[in-house]
């Protein structure tokens, strides 16, 4: 495996770990306020759609599309993508955006579909919930395996899984298009999303302590790298060592951020700071 | 509205919130960047300093803007 393929493995894996970690929150919410059985149908029916995503588009566009085309294109969609998390990353390190609160998204969730309890079969019990309170219970069985189905359950936990994991399917396409390496980059992905899964069964929570600002720079340095790399591979540029270029990359975009998020702390907010500025998560 | 209709607006829309979302200054760096890619394909010398050159710029431009928002 070559410095390159690694990277892009990591990337992969990182960006899904962290789309995976902010589904997790979703998904817990939907389990513990209307029932654990439709939860997990829901994400593991937006987990099977992805999937089919992956293989109906990645594959054509690997075998049909002129590599250079793809490159350039891919390129600018890894480049947007990746500055979008630069930007959003060093705002809230240095302070000029609210970081990204499971916590908050947690609670709002559990109080919305809490609101719909008098429909609802699941376990409603408004907001923070024990930990004991959020594991499925596979001694009582319910509701884990038997306990009746929720639309509104399986449709949260769906469109939460599918919204969070549609970026995580594009980087997938994305670079492993772009790479030749399209069962890598979605076995990475696959492996992310199952790794959150089991730790956020373990622990029984939504993973709040997680450092996903610090995942997300990374992330967006890796992306805006291969966004950089491929647009110039693609445009006929060639690149001095190569694919080892992509470590020079990564270097000069990393340091680029970390004095970004030192100079925007240093400046200090141009007015007093007020969440929910508009700008989205 | 049908639901074909429904369903070209929303992908329209993701990919409008994808491209340019709360920050279009970062799409139009994008496109600048790929045609600076194109214009600089033979002169891989100057390409190696001014490509990441251009993306540092537009970063860094677009976090200003954000911190101007915040």
């Amino acid at each position: 495996m070559t410095s390159s393929t690694a990277v892009l493995a990591l990337a992969v894996f990182g960006a899904s770990a962290v789309e995976m970690v902010e589904a997790l929150t979703i998904v817990t919410a939907a389990g513990v306020t209307r029932g654990w059985r439709s939860a997990l149908e829901g994400a593991g029916a937006a987990a099977l759609v992805l999937a089919a995503l992956v293989v109906a588009i990645g594959i054509p566009l690997a075998r049909l599309v002129p590599i250079d085309f793809l490159r350039v294109v891919i390129g600018a969609l890894l480049l947007v993508l990746g500055l979008d998390w630069l930007r959003k990353a060093v705002l809230r390190a240095s302070g000029h955006k609210p970081l990204h609160d499971e916590d908050a998204i947690y609670t709002k969730t559990v109080a919305d579909l809490s609101s719909h309890s008098g429909d609802a079969p699941g376990t409603a019990s408004g907001a923070n919930p024990s930990a004991s309170a959020r594991r499925p219970d596979r001694q009582t069985g319910s509701p884990w395996r038997h306990g009746p189905r929720d639309a509104t359950g399986f449709t949260v936990a769906f469109k939460g899984v599918f919204l969070e994991g549609m970026e995580v399917v594009l980087i997938v396409i994305t670079l492993g298009a772009s790479s030749g390496h399209l069962a890598l980059a979605a076995c990475s992905a696959a492996v992310a999303a199952i790794i959150v899964s089991i730790i956020g069964y373990l622990v029984a929570r939504q993973l709040s302590e997680v450092p996903e600002n610090w995942m997300k720079l990374a992330v967006g340095v890796m992306l805006t790298s291969f966004g950089v790399f491929w647009v110039g591979e693609g445009a006929g540029v060639h690149w001095p060592g190569s694919d080892l270029m992509i470590l020079g990359l990564i270097a000069l975009f990393a340091l680029t951020a970390g004095l970004l998020s030192v100079a925007m702390r240093a400046i200090g907010p141009s007015r007093p700071s007020v969440a929910g500025n508009g700008e989205s998560a | 509205m049908t639901s074909v209709v429904r369903a070209l607006r929303a992908i329209g829309k993701f990919w409008g919130d994808f491209l340019i979302g709360d920050a279009p200054e970062l799409f139009v760096g994008t496109v600048v960047f790929v045609g600076a890619a194109l214009g600089l394909r033979h002169r891989g010398d100057v390409a190696v300093f001014v490509l990441p050159l251009v993306v540092i710029v537009f970063l860094s431009g677009s976090v200003l803007r954000g911190r101007a928002r915040s």
